[in-house]
């Protein structure tokens, strides 16, 4: 493998000249599968990743999670390789893999030493037409994907609270349903409901290939060609825009589930780049986000955690690179000796600030500078570089928005920050979901010495 | 870390992962590093005039700098205080020289740094990336300067973050894989310093006074007890600066005392905590290695056939891929000062439970008896040498290596003869190794989850 990808090089006589640090490279193979390739030199290693615009918020109800289970039995081989082989000859490799579904795509990834690079693609190109999904395979990859919703949901009330709260604020759009599924979805699904699921989404015309490392922008090209260019591409139906529903006032919800500590998360609905008419707004809200949370100078910690001491913990959240409307996510966690009423009240006094008088220069000054600095910090990690570009691709957005997001964040004004805070912090587009905690059993500690005779596990 | 780049980091954490992989290798090598050229890595490493060791790699190649000091000042210090150290350390940034905790907090902002501080058992440490720019990189050096030298330990800042420890505290009683870690530790380490969780107890937590914080800070915050490491654009010379600027006022100090011995258990012993949760949370394990431990190597290889490498290790084939009993199954050891723990570990819906528990005391003891085959060992080199680049490919992975080089005293080589000490690695010493160290007759044995009592 590795000889054939030196002799590639070699044979087509590619001339090695480094263009700019930083930039992608676009290309498209004939059957419609887009190629990113970004240069680094730093270290003799490559991040090769796979994306696919498919995830939870593509699935119709009754196969919640549909996506994510694919993903796992992507491991379960196809004709020519068997179940496991794949992540055995990546390890054999030297390699690292991985991969990750979310709402609006699934990934699949490999680090590995630069000269390893057609393996990954090989494999990869393999699995993404010839899956074979064995129905023994699946029988136990569902139960495994079971036991990761526990462990990652139903055992943890703040993730519980999470669930529901997104239930209860989405009602028309797919980001109603969890990314991995509703429990009783994961139980009644079948191997034969993954088959036109796969059959539908992975194809090269749905997939975008994602290179960053020590590599050359033609030969990862020509390579690209040779592994994945023979793929057959998948006639795509345009997909539903399934846009939330408008909503008509507030929502509160209760969560009760065995905890120690109360939980309050209050959501907005936003626009995001994709569904914004004004394009400025989803940076103000970036910037309003930051203003409020999100370093230790920011105005939530100081108030609400250092100076009032009203919260434990309070947090922000956007992210304005999904596909569909999003929610401005505000999580916080009591301090001892305060409800969750005082600390809403807290938050909404802040909020109200917010409205209604600019936030100072230096305030935006700081965000701007932590902007800057951090463009250069995610330099320091490939993978991190190749996520961004995958995932702007996948949702619609393309790479090239990564490049603008400095300048905009930069250009955002102090009004316009209040502008969207007005617009858009109201309470008949706020859903509240609070976590009631009930008793945790008592959690008696019962110590044994064993004995020969009754130790676990021994051999009979 | 700011928010926007916390944005990617939340979306990565709301997607799920295939596997946690590489849970155990992760754990046991605890830093994942990263490469350079055919030469490895080039570390410099001299000691300030007061007697701190500095280690430093030049990396020209981003315009940035990070910067790491870590004392010997970790939870293995905190005496019959347990949470002492670490709240130490998490009071050096409210407060310090001329500005309070709002003013420090606003000057790392101005200038783009990203500040950090944490404590774990054997090491205490602060870090900073800032950009290499004059003006930034000036700001918040003496930003870090006074963190280091002048902290406060205000009353008031003190008395919040007990309260906020405390509510840490809560927060780990609803999360059975906390429970299940901290019994694990105390019930394997007793008397050890080991034993108690770093982030304290309900009762040390609440009774810390002010005078115990600063009299933790004077003895360990010393120079004797410090190592710097520097990775990023700064040349030899400037290097050299920022270390004199940084630690040169901190009394020279003595290093802290070399820690006790710990016990092995003398018997297999269990633990069974009642939690409402889904699934039973299961450890499995005795004392392991230290991080200079002779077997390093060999039980370090040994460990990625038996549970330390994810898919194709022997037991998430067999709890996971044959079974389908547990999202993640791993083992690892974890090497420290002192010997650090020996774990298997999964979680399973608790009618499994038991199940699941005898597989994984199988696996061990076929493990021991049979030792891992010619095919497995040549596999288990070809990944963790054919990664070897992967190790060092960033700055972030460096400075992880070079401070845990430094901490453990390893030699400089290290890294450059890392893929030399894996490929010397025999069936016949694995096999030795394992059945000198790990005791299948004697592990500790906890579980977390409804109706383990019974």
């Amino acid at each position: 493998m590795m000889r054939k990808f030196l002799l590639l090089f070699g044979s087509l006589g590619l001339i090695l000249s480094s263009p700019a640090f930083a930039q992608v490279h676009e290309f498209m193979l004939d059957n419609g599968m887009k190629v990113l390739v970004k240069e680094d030199h730093r270290a003799p290693v490559v991040v090769s990743q796979v994306w696919y615009k498919v995830g939870s918020s593509y699935e119709p109800n009754g196969i919640t999670g549909i996506s994510h289970v694919l993903e796992h039995m992507m491991f379960k081989g196809t004709d020519k390789h068997g179940p496991g082989e794949f992540s055995r000859i990546i390890a054999e490799n030297g390699g690292r893999e991985n991969a990750f579904t979310g709402r609006d795509y699934t990934a699949y990834f490999q680090q590995l030493e630069k000269s390893r690079l057609a393996v990954s693609f090989e494999l990869e190109a393999d699995r993404m037409r010839n899956l074979t999904l064995p129905p023994e395979e699946f029988d136990k990859e569902v139960k495994v994907v079971m036991e990761e919703r526990r462990l990652r949901t139903e055992d943890k009330p703040r993730a519980l609270t999470m669930e529901q709260f997104n239930a209860a604020a989405y009602v028309s759009s797919p980001y109603h349903n969890p990314v991995i599924g509703w429990m009783n979805d994961l139980q009644n699904l079948r191997v034969d409901d993954l088959r036109p699921w796969y059959a539908r989404w992975y194809a090269p015309n749905n997939a975008t290939l994602v290179v960053v490392g020590d590599v050359e922008p033609q030969a990862v090209l020509q390579l690209a060609r040779q592994y994945f260019g023979p793929l057959k591409p998948s006639e795509l139906k345009p997909v539903k825009p399934r846009r939330e529903m408008a909503q008509h006032g507030l929502r509160q919800i209760k969560v009760k589930a065995p905890a120690k500590l109360p939980y309050l998360l209050m959501g907005y609905k936003v626009p995001v780049l994709r569904t914004a008419t004004e394009e400025w707004e989803p940076y103000a809200l970036e910037v309003l986000a930051s203003i409020l949370s999100g370093s230790d100078s920011s105005r939530f910690p100081r108030e609400l955690v250092r100076e009032q001491q009203i919260a434990a913990g309070v947090d922000v959240g956007y992210g304005l690179y999904s596909r569909q409307a999003e929610l401005f996510v505000i999580d916080a966690t009591p301090a001892e000796g305060h409800t969750l009423e005082e600390v809403q009240q807290a938050i909404e006094v802040q909020l109200e600030r917010v409205k209604t008088e600019p936030v100072s220069d230096d305030e935006l000054a700081r965000i701007k500078a932590q902007v800057v600095a951090g463009k250069v910090y995610e330099l320091d990690s490939l993978f991190y570089q190749a996520m961004q570009i995958g995932m702007l691709e996948t949702v619609g957005l393309g790479w090239r928005k990564l490049d603008e997001y400095v300048d905009r964040v930069r250009a955002i004004t102090a009004e316009q920050v209040k502008a969207v805070a007005n617009k858009y912090l109201i309470e008949d587009s706020l859903t509240i979901a609070v976590l009631e905690p009930q008793p945790l059993a008592a959690s008696k500690a019962v110590t044994k010495p064993l004995t020969k005779n009754n130790k676990q596990g021994s051999k009979k | 870390m700011t928010r926007m780049q916390k944005t990617f980091v939340i979306l990565v954490v709301a997607v799920l992962v295939v596997g946690l992989m590489f849970v155990g290798s992760r754990k046991t090598e605890k830093t994942q590093q990263a490469p350079v050229s055919q030469n490895g890595l080039q570390i410099e490493t001299w000691k300030t005039g007061n007697g701190a060791r500095v280690m430093y790699v030049h990396a020209p190649q981003l315009p940035m700098v990070d910067v790491r000091i870590v004392f010997d000042a970790g939870s293995a210090r905190d005496g019959d205080t347990p949470g002492l150290a670490s709240l130490t350390n998490s009071m050096l940034d409210q407060g310090a020289g001329e500005w309070d905790t709002n003013a420090l907090a606003e000057r790392f902002d101005s200038v783009g740094a990203s500040f950090g501080s944490s404590t774990a058992r054997d090491m205490a440490m602060v870090q900073l990336r800032s950009l290499t720019d004059a003006a930034l990189l000036d700001k918040a050096m003496d930003t870090l300067v006074a963190i280091l030298q002048q902290p406060h330990f205000k009353e008031s800042e003190l008395q919040r973050l007990r309260k906020q420890t405390l509510i840490a505290l809560k927060n780990q009683q609803q999360s059975p894989s906390t429970i299940a870690s901290k019994a694990f530790f105390k019930a394997l380490y007793g008397d050890h310093p080991y034993a108690t969780p770093t982030i304290g107890t309900r009762e040390s937590v609440s009774r810390l006074q002010r005078q115990d914080l600063l009299a933790f800070y004077k003895r360990y915050y010393v120079a004797e007890n410090a190592v710097v490491a520097i990775v990023g654009d700064v040349d030899k010379a400037q290097a050299h600066q920022l270390v004199e600027k940084l630690l040169g006022k901190l009394p020279k100090g003595k290093h802290a005392e070399a820690l006790p011995a710990a016990t092995p258990l003398a018997q297999a012993e269990r633990k069974l905590l009642a939690h409402p949760s889904s699934q039973t949370h299961i450890l499995v394990g005795q004392l392991g290695m230290k991080r200079n431990d002779a077997d390093y190597f060999t039980l370090y290889v040994g460990n990625h056939i038996l549970g330390g490498s994810g898919f194709g290790s022997r037991i998430m084939e067999e709890i996971r891929e044959k079974r389908g009993l547990a999202y993640s199954s791993y083992s690892y050891f974890s090497p420290m000062r002192v010997e650090g723990p020996f774990v298997m570990g999964l979680q399973t819906r608790n009618d499994k439970r038991d199940e699941a528990l005898a597989l994984l005391d199988q696996t061990l003891r076929k493990f021991i008896e049979e030792g891992p085959t010619a095919e497995e060992l040549e596999h288990a080199k070809k990944n963790i040498t054919g990664g070897f680049p992967l190790r060092i490919d960033s700055n972030r992975d460096i400075v992880d290596y070079i401070a845990m080089i430094g901490f453990y005293d390893l030699p400089l080589d290290y890294l450059n003869t890392f893929n030399q000490k894996v490929n010397a690695v025999t069936i016949e010493q694995i096999k030795d190794a394992f059945a000198r160290r790990i005791h299948p007759d004697r592990m500790l044995t906890v579980m977390v989850g409804k109706g383990v009592e019974e």
